[in-house]
């Protein structure tokens, strides 16, 4: 019942995202709030939701964006799985492994749409794309990082206790 | 009478006696003794008033510093809210100024009606250039309307829901608006890329091209209405090998800073979509 945290958690996160990270730009790049917290939440220990709610962010988060739900859900779906891969390698360095799904997912995120985008039609030099867009992009989700993991672990706390807690 | 003249006699005497102290008191002939006699006294009063003051103020202290902090509490609070006065009122004014401008904008072109909105959020995507405002069909807002500030054009409307809609900028790489350069009488495309930079393309080689040029929208196509300034020109790159000039343009637009913006309502765009001839195998 406490994985219901997600509705308003994911919700403020868009909104956040819309209003407030996409205005703090580097070159052209800016944040992606929802792509680290899906990071963070899926590398946690004992959190089995991930995938549910990288669902749920991509469907939210399409509302506000112009590219389609199913680039975000193919993205974001992407980074839990990079996550949850990680998380079974690198588990006794959960920071290293947030800074390596965060630059990776991201890149991944960024190339998805980027090919989108291209195929539409669109025209987008893919180095601007990778010098003015994704390499800040990827710096400043990798400082959105440490925060975020810090966050997400407490809020895995209170939705799995663990069963001593219980 | 013996006696009367001996206490007679004995007064004279002290009063001349007092008298005469009295004369080399006031001469300076006793300054030395005074000093120091006065010195005494002075420094005994000295010492017994800064202790007295020290042990007046310890025992004042704690009451005077609990009221002094309430006092400072209060102080605090008030300059707070003060400050958050000021926030406000200063946010004020910029819309204020920002729809004086409006309305100036919208006396000048009397013959589009406007809706207002407010933008409040932008594309989470970084690749695409589009903003969220917060009027939609309940606004009679509706897909493909103009929208512009008192400085210039700034997109069209993309998407509607009932209370906000999607605009797409016109620094948006998957947008082109036909236009009109002034000076050179010329209509070339804007273009808009992945950094937020325009361009014109299609520039005539013929077309006399200059820095500073203003450019308009022609109205051509349908998408925009006529006349509405998008920027000027910067830098033209001219080569004769190629079969148009180009030129970067500086918008007139600062789309960092949009916090207001008009949208023109009673401008229908024609689709031309199904005009454009599509290749056939």
């Amino acid at each position: 019942m406490r994985n219901a945290i997600a509705l308003p958690l994911l919700g403020l996160a868009v909104i956040l995202q819309s209003a407030i990270v996409s205005q703090f730009s580097l070159l052209s790049g800016y944040a992606d709030l929802l792509l680290v917290i899906l990071a963070a939440w899926a590398l946690q220990e004992g959190v089995t939701t991930a995938f549910h709610w990288a669902f749920l962010a991509s469907i939210m988060v399409s509302f506000a964006s112009h590219l389609p739900w199913f680039i975000y859900l193919l993205g974001y779906c992407g980074v839990v799985f990079l996550a949850l891969a990680l998380q079974r390698r690198v588990w006794q360095a959960p920071l290293l492994a947030m800074f390596s799904v965060t630059f990776l997912g991201t890149l991944f995120m960024h190339l998805l749409s980027f090919a989108y985008l291209r195929l539409s039609g669109d025209n987008l030099p893919f180095s601007d794309s990778m010098g003015s867009i994704t390499l800040p992009s990827i710096l400043l989700n990798l400082l959105l990082a440490i925060p975020i993991f810090g966050m997400m672990r407490d809020l895995a706390h209170w939705v799995f206790p663990s069963m001593e807690e219980r | 009478m013996k006696d009367l003249l001996s206490r007679t006699l004995q007064t004279s005497i002290i009063f001349l006696v007092v008298g005469g102290i009295l004369v080399l008191a006031f001469g300076g002939f006793f300054s030395s003794a005074s000093n120091q006699l006065t010195g005494g006294f002075v420094s005994a009063q000295t010492w017994f008033a800064t202790r007295y003051q020290a042990i007046q103020q310890f025992l004042a202290a704690p009451r005077d510093i609990a009221t002094l902090r309430t006092r400072n509490t209060e102080l605090e609070a008030q300059v707070a809210q003060l400050q958050a006065q000021v926030i406000n009122l200063q946010q004020a004014v910029n819309q204020t100024q920002i729809l004086s401008a409006l309305v100036n904008f919208s006396r000048t072109n009397p013959e589009n009606s406007y809706v207002a909105a407010s933008v409040i959020g932008r594309d989470p995507s970084p690749f695409l250039h589009y903003v969220i405002i917060n009027q939609g069909s309940n606004g009679g807002i509706q897909r493909g309307m103009p929208v512009v500030t008192s400085d210039g054009l700034v997109g069209r409307v993309d998407a509607v829901i009932a209370d906000a809609a999607r605009v797409q900028l016109i620094t948006d790489p998957a947008s082109s608006v036909n236009v009109h350069l002034k000076n050179a009488n010329t209509d070339a495309m804007l273009q808009g890329s992945v950094t937020g930079d325009l361009s014109l393309d299609l520039i005539s080689q013929d077309a006399t091209v200059e820095p500073g040029d203003l450019i308009l929208t022609s109205g051509l196509g349908g998408g925009f209405p006529p006349d509405l300034i998008v920027g000027q020109v910067v830098n033209i790159h001219k080569l004769p090998a190629e079969l148009f000039q180009q030129a970067t343009v500086q918008p007139s637009v600062d789309f960092s800073r949009l916090q207001i913006v008009l949208i023109i309502t009673n401008f229908q765009s024609v689709d031309v979509t199904p005009l454009i001839p599509t290749t056939t195998p």
